[in-house]
């Protein structure tokens, strides 16, 4: 018999729900989600605690600094990032998710599978600060507002995708 | 009204209201499996579209809901954080994005979700972000033309493409449920077995559907407070007609000036040219053309005040006064009767003239003379300081 459990909500509803939230977050503080600038305030965090001078020499921490005069951690993204981990956990532990595991597919090892995350997770650091927010900050939270950023970079992010899946095609299927 | 950061929540329970929209948010990912990376790349192998479902849901529903708040004066969308376009580096983030998708599986926030239930590669791919944040902000001074170049400013997509932004909230809706339809053909032709009941033979789904366009086509009759306020006084007979315009005379204003009145917040509507060359001691210049500006909004919007409006006759001064109560300011506002032409004519410019005629206008007489006289004071005092505008605290945003 198969059980409610492991099963995801329906994506219609859970998109419905996501929405509400994103304009709550909207029309209680006038900004939608994120979640790359929380990694952004953390790097940034690193530099100015570990090579202050460094920090105060280059332009970009700079800038931040001084646009930024409240601690980097102190942060409406980092604070909400903090609670994403903290609701995905919960979730899984309502769900009986929580398990430690390398999800691959069926013909890559694990050890593929994390390098690919890897390098993944760079590229998606790097567009992340090229196009001022990721899917979260930029893309979902840019397209809610109508902005014309959020749909181009949309656009970018899931027309890339396709347009490279036929070559990736090996890791996931 | 909303956003009600900063000014009405202050900066530490903002940080707390964070918290708790991160756990709803975090929650619902992982609710809907964006904590499964083989889920997510689904999307781009047509296997399983759960991404763009909840995506473009949670797009259509959160810019809706703005539509309607903001038609109903609830939100102020000129005070939201509204994502910048930096045409250039838009793209290029966007396509580096795409490949981070296909290659890493995952998002930030999806990530974020994944490490939350132990899955390790979104561990991994969460340091790979650390690296790549670190070396864009190191390499920054190679990428900074880059980033900075074809700045269009916070242009919205409606206005790029010329159409109101009910009109692009309902082709957005529609579009989102097309592809609803589109994808469950696909997802079952890709799967090679049926999934789920084609989506509009499922009754549920087909209501549903229905209820959607339906709330999206109201949306093109929706435009927001500000576009409906300034499409009402474009339209002259309107206003002309209105009956709620309450005027005030000239000998009034002029007693209540002289009486030192700090009720009054007189404000003359006409170009800042014609307000430097002469005015009414004690106004401030907003030109009718920027009375609309989320700036103004504080100033007029003061219980304690009466808010007189100006101009050479009283078009545009009434149409000052509908204008700024169709934006939420003070519920009542004032017209000067004849404007500032009669306020000349009959008080600052009075002519001498012979001591005849009934007691009424020979009262009205020597009051003219006398308040012209205490008006020139005022005059001479009036400092010729600038308004000091509150700056409207526009909220951080973006990543």
């Amino acid at each position: 018999m198969k059980t409610k459990q492991n099963q995801y909500m329906n994506p219609y509803l859970a998109g419905f729900l996501l929405g509400l939230v994103l304009l709550a977050a909207i029309f209680i503080t006038g900004r939608g989600l994120g979640a790359s600038g929380a990694i952004k305030s953390a790097v940034i965090t690193a530099v100015n605690t570990i090579a202050p001078y460094h920090a105060e020499n280059s332009e970009f921490y700079r800038n931040y600094n001084a646009s930024h005069p409240n601690h980097p951690l102190k942060s409406w993204l980092f604070f909400e990032v903090i609670g994403v981990l903290i609701g995905g956990f919960m979730s899984g532990l309502i769900s009986g998710r929580l398990k430690f595991k390398v999800e691959h597919g069926p013909r890559i090892r694990s050890k593929v599978r994390l390098v690919m995350a890897l390098i993944g997770g760079m590229l998606f650091g790097i567009g992340a600060l090229f196009a001022r927010g990721c899917t979260s900050g930029a893309a979902l939270s840019g397209m809610a507002v109508l902005s014309l950023g959020g749909f181009i970079t949309m656009m970018a992010i899931f027309g890339t995708g396709y347009a490279l899946a036929f070559f990736f095609r090996r890791f996931w299927l | 009204m909303a956003p009600l950061a900063p000014d009405i929540i202050g900066n530490e329970l903002n940080l707390m209201i964070a918290l708790i929209i991160g756990i709803a948010f975090g929650f619902i990912l992982e609710q809907a499996g964006f904590s499964s990376s083989r889920k997510l790349a689904g999307l781009f192998y047509g296997y399983d579209f759960v991404v763009l479902r909840v995506f473009f849901t949670a797009a259509i529903t959160a810019a809706s809901g703005i539509v309607l708040l903001s038609h109903f004066g609830l939100l102020n969308i000129d005070l939201i954080y509204i994502n910048p376009t930096f045409l250039s580096s838009a793209i290029i983030g966007g396509i580096i994005m795409g490949a981070g998708f296909i290659i890493g599986g995952f998002c930030p926030g999806t990530s974020v979700c994944g490490a939350a239930i132990g899955k390790i590669d979104a561990m991994v791919f969460i340091l790979g972000t650390f690296l790549g944040v670190f070396f864009f902000t190191e390499g920054y001074p190679l990428f900074k033309n880059l980033y900075t170049a074809n700045n269009l400013g916070s242009p919205f997509v409606f206005d790029s493409l010329g159409i109101s932004r009910g009109l692009f909230a309902f082709l957005l809706v529609t579009g989102a449920v097309g592809a609803f339809i589109a994808t469950t053909v696909i997802e079952n032709k890709v799967n090679k077995r049926k999934v789920e009941k084609p989506f509009l033979k499922n009754y549920r789904y087909s209501i549903l559907t229905a209820i959607t366009i339906l709330i999206g086509f109201i949306l093109i009759f929706l435009p927001d407070q500000k576009t409906k306020a300034l499409a009402v006084v474009a339209d002259k007979n309107w206003v002309i007609e209105d009956q709620t315009i309450q005027t005030i005379t000239i000998d009034e204003l002029a007693l209540r000036l002289t009486e030192r009145d700090r009720k009054i917040q007189l404000i003359d509507v006409r170009s800042t040219n014609d307000f430097n060359a002469d005015n009414i001691p004690t106004a401030i210049n907003i030109p009718l053309d920027s009375l609309a500006n989320v700036e103004w909004r504080d100033l007029l919007t003061q219980s304690n005040k009466d808010n007189i409006f100006y101009c050479k006759g009283q078009l545009m001064s009434s149409k000052a006064a509908v204008l700024s109560r169709l934006l939420g300011d003070n519920p009542v506002n004032y017209v000067l009767e004849g404007g500032l032409q009669d306020f000349n004519h009959n008080i600052m410019d009075i002519q001498e003239t012979e001591l005849s005629g009934s007691n009424q206008e020979l009262d009205t007489y020597r009051f003219r003379k006398n308040v012209r006289e205490k008006l020139l004071i005022l005059k001479k005092e009036a400092k010729k300081e600038p308004v000091i505008r509150k700056k409207p605290k526009k909220v951080q945003g973006g990543c």
